[in-house]
């Protein structure tokens, strides 16, 4: 109880103390690239709150959560049959050994390249690019289902659905949730690139748009944003992640304690 | 000792669940003319792998239980014991031999049958509650609320857990685990109960209470129980018959009729002069080198 206290005490004061000591360090800054924390906080409050929350902060993040969305669902699903079906399996295993070794913030740019322009181009660049770590994660952790519990599935003759969502689903559930909160990140890495190359609009287009003019206020303004919005979403997914995952986590605190 | 030979070819009907099939079994108790054994272990062999990595682990086993019996198995520690015990519950297939229920041969794991395994901190879901690891089994059978609520507080009840339903597995000590891997089995009824070291980490008036639950359960059910223990006085308090397994591989030392009066008790059991006698004859067994 107290250590978990201490921790979010931790967890949200730390951001507090930077930016306090970014507002004091920068408050006599003349350097044009660094300007006042205040500045762009005023900056921040002028362009965010909110002319363009609607046309662009919605915007992106309907994307990233939407892209999120398809890359986790398609991921799961297709892990589960490349994990349960042999004849998938046999299809899709070197393109999953191809794809593991390499870190996933790597292929960013192959789906850069896809990216075209409108809303659907930019939503399916960002599916792709998060689908490849939740879906190497399923496997995995399908596979690694431990052999005891399966046996014991089979002895109580469990339905083949049964199996599927009340035993291999919560077992991989772990790894399963290891490989979604990397999608996360590609996925938020792919909104901000998708905006900056191929768009007009959302943080990125404008982030990209301040700096080429010189407005570099509006430069950190949009950083200062993007930074707020990555830091929540985290947030919102480690509380879902702790919310499904209570037994495991429950389990893994109380092995080390012991 | 029975060691029948080819079970007959009747093969009943497969989709009358276990339910029903116990009434009819109850409909014809003992009958001197039953000749076909409940569980027929004939000349069964087990070999994992193939090729270079051949492991013969069980060469030529020939058993039987009736219905109703507990028998035990006793065998040194690696002589197959366990895989005797999965190719029962139709999780291995076997090389050569068979095992029948009733006369039918097992290809996969039997309705009639729960396994309580040996590795009781890895046999039950994590992720579920006490209860629920209870109530999963039964969901296929679509039984009514009610009696899958019953079913589970009488078998925790039976197991002393009643109070811990709530808890997940990993937050009870290893003996309590292992007493709700029992418990689940327990809930699901089955006519055959097979148990692979099940009091091993239990300790020992727990053990000597879940012995005697044991017991009351073939009474009360007319279960058929087969326990593996490494345990020798437990297979004598126990077994109606013990059968002692020599390596490698495994092969039937020799089966031992158990003649100890009914029912049995903890304390006068034990101290019988034919109790010290029978386990004297499991132990000379066990010690002889093989
Ligand atoms: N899946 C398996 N593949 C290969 N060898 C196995 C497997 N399971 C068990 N064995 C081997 O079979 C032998 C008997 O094991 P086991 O049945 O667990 O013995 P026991 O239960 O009597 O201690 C051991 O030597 C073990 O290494
Ligand atoms: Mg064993």
């Amino acid at each position: 109880m107290n250590r978990t206290a201490r921790n979010s005490l931790i967890g949200a004061g730390t951001p507090v103390v930077l930016l306090a000591l970014w507002w004091v360090l920068s408050d006599q800054s003349t350097n044009a690239f660094f300007p006042p924390l205040r500045i762009i906080l005023e900056r921040f409050q002028q362009l965010w709150l909110f002319q363009h929350f609607q046309s662009d902060i919605l915007l992106s993040l309907a994307n990233l959560f939407t892209g999120f969305a398809i890359a986790a669902v398609l991921g799961i699903t297709i892990g589960f049959v490349t994990a349960l079906v042999p004849t998938v399996r046999w299809l899709i295993d070197p393109l999953i050994h191809f794809l593991r070794g390499i870190p996933p913030v790597a292929l960013v740019p192959i789906f850069i390249s896809l990216i075209g322009f409108g809303t659907e181009m930019r939503v399916t660049s960002i599916a792709l690019a998060a689908l490849f770590p939740v879906l190497i994660a399923t496997v995995d952790g399908i596979r690694s289902v431990d052999q005891d519990i399966l046996d014991v599935s089979r002895v109580y003759r469990l339905s083949r659905r049964e199996r599927i969502t009340n035993v291999i689903l919560p077992s991989a559930g772990p790894q399963i949730f290891s490989g979604l909160q990397v999608s996360l990140q590609v996925a938020f890495i792919v909104m901000i690139a998708s905006e900056m190359l191929g768009s007009s609009q959302g943080i990125g287009a404008m982030t990209l748009l301040a700096q080429q003019s010189f407005m570099i206020a509006d430069m950190w303004a949009g950083i200062l944003l993007l930074g707020v919005i990555g830091f929540a979403v985290n947030m919102i997914f480690n509380l879902v992640r702790r919310r499904v995952l209570a037994w495991y986590i429950g389990s893994r605190r109380l092995a080390k304690s012991a | 000792m029975q060691t029948t030979n080819a079970p007959d070819a009747s093969v009943p009907d497969k989709n009358v669940p276990p339910q029903s099939r116990k009434k009819a079994m109850a409909q014809q108790p003992d009958s001197p003319e039953q000749s076909v054994p409940r569980l027929n272990v004939v000349h069964l062999a087990k070999t994992y792998g193939s090729g270079e990595n051949a492991k013969t682990v069980i060469e030529d086993l020939t058993f039987s239980v009736e219905a109703g019996e507990v028998v035990c198995i006793v065998g040194p520690s690696g002589v197959g014991k366990t895989t005797l015990l999965k190719c029962l519950a139709g999780l291995h297939p076997v090389s050569s031999g068979s095992a029948a229920i009733d006369g039918r041969t097992i290809s996969g794991p039997p309705p009639e049958m729960a396994l309580v395994f040996q590795d009781y901190n890895r046999s039950l879901m994590p992720w579920l509650t006490v209860r629920k690891n209870l109530v999963l089994p039964l969901r296929h059978m679509r039984l009514p609320a009610a009696e899958v609520k019953e079913r589970c507080d009488s078998a925790l009840e039976a197991v002393g857990l009643t109070h811990a339903e709530h808890q997940y597995p990993w937050q009870l000590s290893g003996g309590m685990q292992q007493r709700v891997a029992i418990a689940r089995a327990l809930a699901y009824r089955p006519e055959i109960l097979i148990m692979d070291e099940p009091f091993a980490s239990v300790d020992a008036q727990t053990r000597f209470d879940l012995e005697d639950l044991c017991l009351k359960i073939r009474r009360d059910f007319n279960m058929t129980i087969l326990v593996v223990t490494h345990d020798i006085d437990e297979a004598v308090y126990l077994a109606d018959r013990v059968v002692v397994l020599g390596s490698k591989p495994a092969r039937v030392l020799k089966v031992i009729d158990i003649d100890l009066p009914a029912p049995r008790d903890q304390i006068t059991t034990r101290s019988l002069p034919d109790f010290a006698h029978q386990r004297t004859d499991v132990l000379s067994l066990i010690k002889r080198p093989a």
